[in-house]
């Protein structure tokens, strides 16, 4: 196993360098500078800040300047925030978003799993059916529709918490569920279904016939065989919770990393765009692997190769 | 599934339910949630939901209203403004003089100072000025500075500074020298870039003129305000306490301020209802027309200076026909629009100069006229809009800007019988496409810098950077010259409206409302008046107790 | 040998005869027409569609504007009352229907098949193979989805194929990674051996033999693809690519109706009921369709 972690991990080093060069291209391509704004600005005050920011040389070497600096820790100043730089600004931001991912996996987890396995044990009965109709009106309710509804009931109308804001541990309430409910109604569905499938496989047949306890059977038996699609699901979708959400985080005025990814794209702000991205993929890189490697945990047979 | 099985799951559930409400319940802290706002009115402490983080609070480095307001709690200019009418007032300079040809100002500052205990002098205004127009640091605002004598030139690297209209006469005397008369110089003055820095500071940290220079941030900044920074969290909080060392601290009756970089609207006028907020950024649309209907105390609405309008490509065919562009704005229904569509009371626009802005307000020149608009249509050869060519609104992606550029195509469609198409773009293609004239129609929002109409009529000299029309006029360049060395007030108003009766004849763009400001502010608030630029200086404010 | 491996040695041979009589498909398609939920939920799916394709025949414009009306709520004239400019809402949620389902189906059904066909090929095939395959799924998922989409345009312009481009780049990427997953756990199993001992090829197992055997979760998830691919499709608009102005899709409608939820709920709610009602037809024709494709239940 740490043979196949340590060759993950210097796959990881052609991926990162990959994704580094496409989306430093792509930013590039993109119509629109980071200088760019309603109030044209003089000639002579946009060359001068493009020759601060190195932006006056060409784009090749440019990258390598990035790579050099990158390499060193130093990820660069972001446009849009000249006093901070961008790895202060990920490095404020990260937290908070690993913080309330955390929070909302939990409840995506323990909402999803539950009414997943409740459902797969009595598929097509009224103990199948209200979980996942609930589930699918969790899906069906977008996440800017969700957070407003909690907050007018739970701040505005109940006068509970906060409607946003990141100050107290009472924050993290709304928010968590906006998020985890969401991904709750995927897992729950996904566990369903995994479920169903390792729940008729032969074994589990032999079992039941067998006289096996029901309750051994799904917890001992058929448990981690059904996770395999969540945990496939996990990987990339753990990665988008710790990298936080755009729209979660503006509802909820959260400090978070989320907002970054989507603002800094906006903002054409070169080097925080390139920052998020390498971040993110860091993330899904180490996620990946890490449902990888449960993965291997969950099915019998597989081996480490 | 039997009665009983049916049972187990509906008490199940209900039973979770409860649990869950329960939970919920015990992390809330039994619902005893500070309401910020009313503790804030006890204390004197103000929470404003202000928009977005601010990309910073170097004066010379910023251009938004979100740093505006800010900056204006924690540095003071020469001057300051009247909450009422903004009118300059005394500011860190307590008098002024100026010469008979009006070119020459002498400030005599008070003995103010710095919130770090240094006096201010007149040295440190004028090295601001030549950091703000230094060539390196990159001021996007260097251009209000070209007032003064030599400015320009100094920027552009043809002169030293030290040939440039500011000088320290002594440590309390500043004198300006300015190329021409300017009637509103002194409201210029109230521009953040023309506020001064604690330069010892800027050179502690760095260079004077780098843009990197980590003076401004909130454990080194030092300024001259009614505040000083208590703590600036990214995307949280900024928070400013009163400034025991500012000259006019007694007026002050503020504790603090807390600004809350609240960026969706939406989420700000929820604060505002959970008691979070005191003032808000501006109302989401489709709640404004509910606030006006029950007389809500805290709805603020108030003509702001800015022009919303559609910028057409004179270079495009069949654009470069006066008759086409006159024809589509006359068959524009404005005021069917600010009712049914922009809903936050803003006033139908016929020229691109708000009203009463600085004593000007603009003679309306034309009205909606559907037979008139028809008639040109088909001298320019579309009778019934028969063979228009295809053409697009280009605007940048937002629910309001699509709501009325939906309603005027269905206005050609109706009253022309041409068939425009709707393109969004994304902010920065927007403005790139605007930029390159890579677009038909395109939806222009311009708000003033200062209160004079030259900030509006300046927009379309054939020499304006922001003019993306294609259409310019010697004559109407020759107008706005005129106006600028005008000899009284009347003489220039006149020159004005000249201006604005070209504009109207040759339409390179189509007017369509002024801006209001429209927010939501506690009504326990005092000493915060509606104007023109949504100025509110922060000493004046307080809760009534 | 466990009893369970022989019964699955057993049916490869079964499946193996099968093939040549009644195929593995018309057996499914039986037992798809005995589930009345998923034929219900494919009926009424349909019964969808087909209104919003006629529905431009409703006798209401979608984008006749009445300025002077504004929003108001459901009415007789009005059955599910108006939007901000005074138009039908019935006339909107039909029209955008078409776009929304198109968008929704189609995008799902391409990043379905590319999903299931790279997960498949991937896992079974392993190795160096597999590594590769999957870095690069990895390296697509970073890829910064707004630059993405507003360089296809600058590329491309605007059109219609590139929203299928655009929500097709991202769908298909976790799609894979699931139908991977299930690939390597059931790729050692002995019925898989087994056929690879009776000499089948390679595309004939993974067609006939893995496949299969997967879909269950892939059906799933493919159900929940539709209602976020139709909210991508929003999106997509937002940054000028999709639909245009007065034209409309759901995802814009209920984006729309959220900015209005309290004060017009209609706008909110109806648009939002049609995403329901659509994604529970699918979902139980998905659950049904899963039912049926599962191999071992074939054996029943």
């Amino acid at each position: 196993m740490i043979r196949f972690i340590l060759i993950r991990l210097l796959q990881a080093i052609p991926v990162l360098l990959i994704i580094s060069v496409v989306t430093f291209a792509m930013v590039r391509t993109a119509p629109g500078g980071p200088f760019d704004q309603e109030v044209k600005m003089q000639d002579e005050v946009k060359a001068a800040i493009e020759a601060h920011y190195g932006l006056d040389k060409s784009a090749i070497e440019q990258y390598f300047v990035w790579l050099g600096n990158a390499l060193q820790g130093d990820l660069g100043p972001s446009f849009k925030y000249p006093n901070r730089s961008v790895h202060e600004l990920i490095g404020d931001a990260f937290p908070v978003s690993l913080e309330l991912g955390i929070w909302a996996m939990l409840v995506a987890l323990t909402l999803g799993v539950g009414a997943g396995l409740i459902a797969s044990t009595r598929p097509n009965t009224s103990r199948d059916y209200l979980p996942m109709s609930i589930a699918m009106f969790g899906i069906c309710i977008p996440r800017f529709v969700m957070g407003p509804l909690l907050i007018l009931v739970f701040s505005i109308y109940l006068q509970w918490y906060n409607s946003s804001g990141w100050f107290f541990a009472s924050d993290r309430v709304l928010p968590a569920l906006t998020m985890g409910i969401y991904y709750a109604a995927y897992v729950a569905r996904l566990t369903r279904g995994g479920m169903l499938e390792v729940l008729g496989q032969d074994y589990i047949r032999t079992a039941r016939a067998k006289g096996a306890d029901e309750k051994r059977i799904i917890f001992k038996h058929a448990f981690k065989g059904g996770m395999r699609p969540v945990v496939s699901f996990f990987g990339p979708a753990m990665a988008n919770l710790l990298a936080g959400s755009f729209i979660v985080e503006s509802i909820f005025q959260i400090p978070g990393l989320g907002r970054y990814f989507i603002m800094a794209a906006f903002n054409r702000d070169y080097f925080l765009i390139q920052g998020t991205v390498m971040t993110y993929a860091v993330l899904i890189i180490v996620l990946n692997l890490l449902a990888d490697i449960l993965l291997v945990w969950l099915s019998p047979r597989l081996r480490f190769d | 599934m039997n009665l009983k099985e049916t049972l187990k799951v509906l008490l199940g559930g209900s039973l979770f339910f409860a649990v869950s409400i329960l939970l919920l319940y015990v992390l809330s802290g039994f619902g005893d949630r500070p309401r910020l706002a009313d503790d804030g009115a006890k204390r004197q402490i103000l929470h404003i939901a202000n928009g977005s983080e601010p990309s910073g609070i170097d004066t010379h480095l910023t251009t938004g209203v979100t740093e505006h307001a800010i900056q204006m709690a924690l540095t003071e200019g020469l001057v300051s403004e009247d909450p009422v009418n903004l009118d300059p007032v005394p500011g860190i300079a307590h008098s002024w003089d100026t010469s008979e040809d009006g070119t020459v100002y002498t400030f005599h500052l008070r003995d103010a100072l710095w919130s770090n205990g240094d006096p201010i002098t007149a040295q440190d205004f004028v090295l601001s000025f030549k950091r703000a127009l230094s060539p390196k640091l990159g001021n996007e605002y260097t251009y209000m500075l070209y007032y003064l004598v030599n400015g320009e030139a100094f920027f552009k690297g043809e002169v030293e500074f030290n040939e440039v209209g500011a000088k320290a006469l002594d440590d309390k005397t500043l004198q300006l020298t300015i190329n021409e008369p300017t009637p509103f110089f002194l409201s210029l003055l109230n521009h953040h870039s023309w506020y001064p820095v604690h330069v010892a500071t800027v050179l502690e940290n760095g260079d004077l003129d780098s843009r990197s220079n980590k003076w401004a941030r909130e454990d080194t900044f030092v300024g001259n305000g009614p505040f000083v920074i208590d703590e600036w969290k990214v995307n949280n909080v900024f928070s400013v306490r009163k400034n025991p060392l500012y000259w006019d601290a007694d007026r002050v009756k503020l504790q603090g301020i807390r600004f809350y970089p609240l960026e969706s609207l939406d989420t700000e006028e929820r604060a505002f209802r959970a008691g979070q907020v005191h003032k808000t950024d501006k109302l989401p649309l489709p709640k404004i027309p509910f606030y006006i209907e029950r007389n809500d105390p805290n709805l603020l609405l108030a003509p702001y200076l800015g022009s919303y309008h559609y910028s057409i490509n004179t270079t495009r065919p069949p654009f470069n026909d006066k008759r086409v562009r006159q024809a589509l704005s006359l068959s524009i229904d404005r005021e069917s629009i600010v009712k049914n569509v922009s809903r936050a009371g803003e006033q139908a626009a016929y020229s691109i100069v708000p009203p009463d802005c600085a004593g000007y307000t603009p003679r309306q020149l034309f009205e909606k006229d559907i037979v008139k608009a028809q008639r040109l249509l088909a001298e320019a050869g579309f009778p019934g809009g028969e063979g228009f060519p295809e053409f697009n609104i280009l605007y940048n992606t937002l629910e309001s800007h699509k709501s009325i550029a939906e309603a005027i195509q269905q206005m050609w469609r109706k009253n022309l019988g041409i068939d425009v198409g709707l393109e969004n773009q994304e902010w920065k293609v927007y403005l790139t496409s605007k930029m390159n004239m890579d677009y038909d129609i395109a939806r222009y929002g311009w708000i003033g810098d200062y209160v004079d109409p030259t900030t509006f009529l300046g927009l379309y000299t054939s020499y304006s950077g922001n003019n993306n029309s294609g259409w310019g006029s010697q004559e109407y360049d020759d107008l706005l010259a005129k106006a600028a060395k005008a000899k009284s007030l009347e003489e220039r108003m006149e020159y004005f409206h000249q201006a604005e009766k070209i504009l109207a004849d040759e339409s390179p763009f189509i007017p369509i409302y002024y801006y209001m400001s429209s927010y939501l502010l506690d009504s326990r608030i005092k000493g915060w008046y509606p104007n023109l630029l949504d100025h509110h200086p922060y000493k004046y404010v307080y809760f009534e107790e | 040998m466990s009893e369970a491996a022989n019964n699955q040695k057993n049916e490869v041979i079964d499946l193996a005869h099968v093939e040549k009589g009644s195929s593995l498909w018309s057996d499914s398609w039986r037992r798809l027409s005995k589930n009345h939920l998923a034929v219900g939920g494919g009926f009424l799916l349909l019964a969808i569609a087909i209104v919003c394709v006629l529905g431009i025949w409703i006798g209401q414009s979608h984008e006749e504007q009445n300025l002077s009306l504004g929003p108001t709520a459901p009415s007789s004239d009005h059955w599910l009352g108006t939007d901000m400019l005074g138009r039908d809402m019935l006339a909107r949620i039909l029209f955008g229907g078409r776009i929304s389902l198109l968008v929704g189906l189609v995008a799902t059904f391409v990043s379905l098949v590319i999903g299931v066909i790279y997960g498949t090929v991937s896992g079974y095939i392993g190795g160096k193979v597999d590594s590769v395959m999957m870095r690069i799924v990895d390296i697509l998922y970073t890829i910064p989805f707004i630059i993405f989409v507003i360089l296809l345009m600058v590329f491309f312009g605007r059109n219609l194929v590139l929203i299928f481009v655009a929500i097709g780049a991202v769908e298909w990427l976790t799609m894979a990674r699931i139908v991977r997953g299930q690939v390597l756990s059931i790729k050692n199993e002995e019925f898989i051996e087994a056929a690879q001992a009776l000499g089948l090829s390679r595309m004939r197992i993974i067609f006939r033999h893995i496949i299969p055997n997967v879909i269950g979760p892939v059906i799933v998830y493919a159900t929940l693809t539709v209602p976020s691919v139709m909210l991508l499709e929003a999106v997509l608009s937002f940054l000028g690519l999709g639909v245009q102005a007065p034209a409309t899709s759901w995802g814009a409608l209920i984006k729309e109706g959220a900015d209005a939820m309290e004060e017009y709920p209609w706008m909110l709610l109806f648009p939002g009921g049609a995403l329901a009602i659509t994604l529970f037809c699918l979902n139980f024709l998905g659950d049904g369709l899963r039912d049926a494709l599962d191999v071992r239940r074939s054996k029943d």
